[in-house]
């Protein structure tokens, strides 16, 4: 996103005379549209996500997963504003951003980014910034402490997030000056968030009882409506990630949509042929892989190919979640990696592909000059590759560090008892009791 | 005077009730139990996960009555609760001490 959508927004302005741009440069319709997707993105996050991943648990963990949520939120968005935007979008090299801009530094109301303000263009991508680590929370979910949770979540915003952001969306990344095709976060947040929330699943090893006590979500309810919330805020994800109010924007909500239904049905097939029933949790989950997998795609494809890559998406996200959970045995409790991890992978590699303006009615915008199909699949897999294994090792150093420091696990007595007593002092429901 | 106690199934709680009440049964008290018997256990799947449910929901029904209408109250419960299948229930019958209206004070019979 970023410079290239901004670029071609700004030559589409350009070649119409009469757009209604302020004589500042800013363009109040794209403000308008920005505003609107910053609240959309949080809502994603709060309550969207809080309240999927919340039924998701069982009832003893409720509150426990609504207050990692929360409490990501809000650490995340103050350390954006006194560092880790400007270590993301600051000028600096191609692996980090500068210190230019900590504590938002000569940002006023008149600082522009592309058409929009640059405090607009902030605080979308500072919702970015809170979901991607929210996201890993389903990873090692109903078993790490509160504290080691918080740790770990600050010193991986800073030292995963902020670079991988800033070598994919910043200026001089070093991926996107590669022009890497991703959109709205197919790497930067989906491939992080996936392969962070496996290396945890991992190093915390499985919840206690895992394999032959009944785990079942508690409330599925609550994880429908929060995956509503999701679908719904997907269009302020991947729509304002055009960062303009334009036909590019329209493009991708409708691509972002068509991929989540295609997705949902694809995972509910999967089901009918192997398990004959087709379930709510696997409808939701198939569109949450739908929504995933057409995110770093949705500026550059087309209804066709995003109807291709949404059906994909629950096809291999289904399998990926049966082979992590039946054969692996990683209590990815749940289902980060599989879901984000995978679509986030594939999603990235299928921009490559069906971005190609010579696919029929399966086409896109067509390829950046000077790539074609060999080439930027090429960059798309460099991307992966490095994301995802940056991801791996630096993930993995934080959770040795944070466990030398405060301990990764509650202890068996307090896991059993559940997070909401154990670290909370809380209970999410009290009912039948008089 | 007997204490009975029936597990059923939950569905069949109101033509159990009813058919109490036809033979004149003046009360009951009902409680959601959970338990086994022969009837296995159902599986859930959730995202591939498989749980099997072993502990099913049914319906524990107490019935404290005089002598003289133990057979007719086992008879109305085995007929209005069966459905044949597998996981149908039983019926415990006990002997009981005493009973007491806390009202009035009636014991006995008379407070059944």
């Amino acid at each position: 996103m970023n410079t290239f959508s901004r670029n071609s927004a700004l030559i589409t302005l350009t070649l119409l005379p009469c757009a209604a741009i302020a004589n500042d440069g800013i363009n109040t319709g794209d403000t308008a549209w920005m505003l609107t997707s910053i609240a959309l993105v949080l809502f994603m996050t709060l309550p969207g996500l809080a309240l999927f991943y919340g039924g998701l648990v069982r009832a003893k963990n409720v509150l426990s997963v609504l207050m990692q949520c929360f409490a990501i939120t809000c650490i995340v968005s103050l350390m954006w504003v006194i560092g880790l935007y400007s270590l993301t979008f600051a000028p600096g090299g191609p692996f980090i951003g500068g210190l230019s801009k900590v504590f938002m530094a000569g940002i006023t109301p008149e600082s522009t980014s592309g058409t929009v303000p640059e405090v607009v263009f902030s605080m979308f991508q500072l919702t970015f910034a809170v979901i991607t680590p929210a996201l890993v929370v389903g990873g090692f979910a109903e078993r790490m402490k509160f504290s080691a949770m918080l740790l770990f979540s600050v010193l991986w915003s800073i030292a995963v997030y902020a670079p991988v952001c800033h070598w994919v969306w910043a200026a001089d990344g070093w991926l996107f000056t590669r022009g890497l095709i991703d959109f709205a976060g197919g790497t930067v947040v989906h491939i992080t968030a996936g392969t962070a929330a496996l290396v945890a699943a991992i190093v915390l090893r499985p919840r206690s009882g895992y394999g032959h006590t009944p785990m079942m979500p508690h409330n599925l309810t609550m994880t429908v409506t929060g995956a509503g919330m999701l679908w719904v805020g997907w269009f302020g994800f991947n729509g304002g990630s055009a960062l303009a109010a334009n036909g590019h924007a329209g493009m991708a909500i409708m691509v972002t949509h068509v991929s989540a239904a295609a997705g949902a049905i694809s995972w509910s097939v999967m089901e009918l042929v192997k398990y004959k029933k087709a379930s709510v949790l696997g409808i939701v989950t198939g569109m949450v892989a739908g929504l995933g997998t057409i995110t770093p795609a949705a500026g550059v494809v087309g209804p066709g190919g995003a109807l291709l890559i949404g059906l994909i998406a629950g096809y291999v996200c289904f399998n990926a979640t049966h082979i992590l959970k039946r054969k692996l045995l990683i209590d990815d409790s749940l289902d980060v990696f599989p879901v984000h991890g995978v679509g986030g992978i594939i999603g990235t590699l299928m921009a490559g592909i069906f971005a190609s303006g010579a696919l029929g009615v399966f086409s896109g915008k067509g390829y950046a000059e000077g790539m074609n199909l060999t080439s930027q699949l090429g960059v798309q897999a460099l991307g992966v590759v490095s994301v995802a294994a940056y991801t791996v090792v630096v993930t993995y150093v934080l959770l040795k560090l944070v466990q030398k420091l405060v301990g990764l696990r509650v202890n068996a007595e307090r896991e059993y008892a559940g997070l909401d007593t154990s670290e909370h002092n809380e209970r999410g429901y009290d009912l039948g009791t008089l | 005077m007997k204490m009975l106690i029936a597990i059923i199934k939950p569905f069949k709680l109101d033509a159990v009730r009813e058919a109490l009440a036809d033979i004149g049964v003046q009360g009951m008290t009902v409680t959601e139990v959970r338990g086994f018997g022969r009837q296995k256990g159902h599986t859930e799947l959730y995202r591939g996960a498989e749980y099997t449910v072993d502990l099913l929901p049914k319906i524990k029904l107490e019935v404290a009555l005089a002598p003289d209408m133990v057979d007719r109250a086992v008879d109305a419960i085995a007929k209005s609760a069966k459905t044949g299948q597998i996981g149908d229930g039983k019926i415990f019958v006990y002997d009981l001490d005493q009973t007491v209206r806390i009202r009035t004070g009636e014991s006995g019979v008379e407070a059944v």
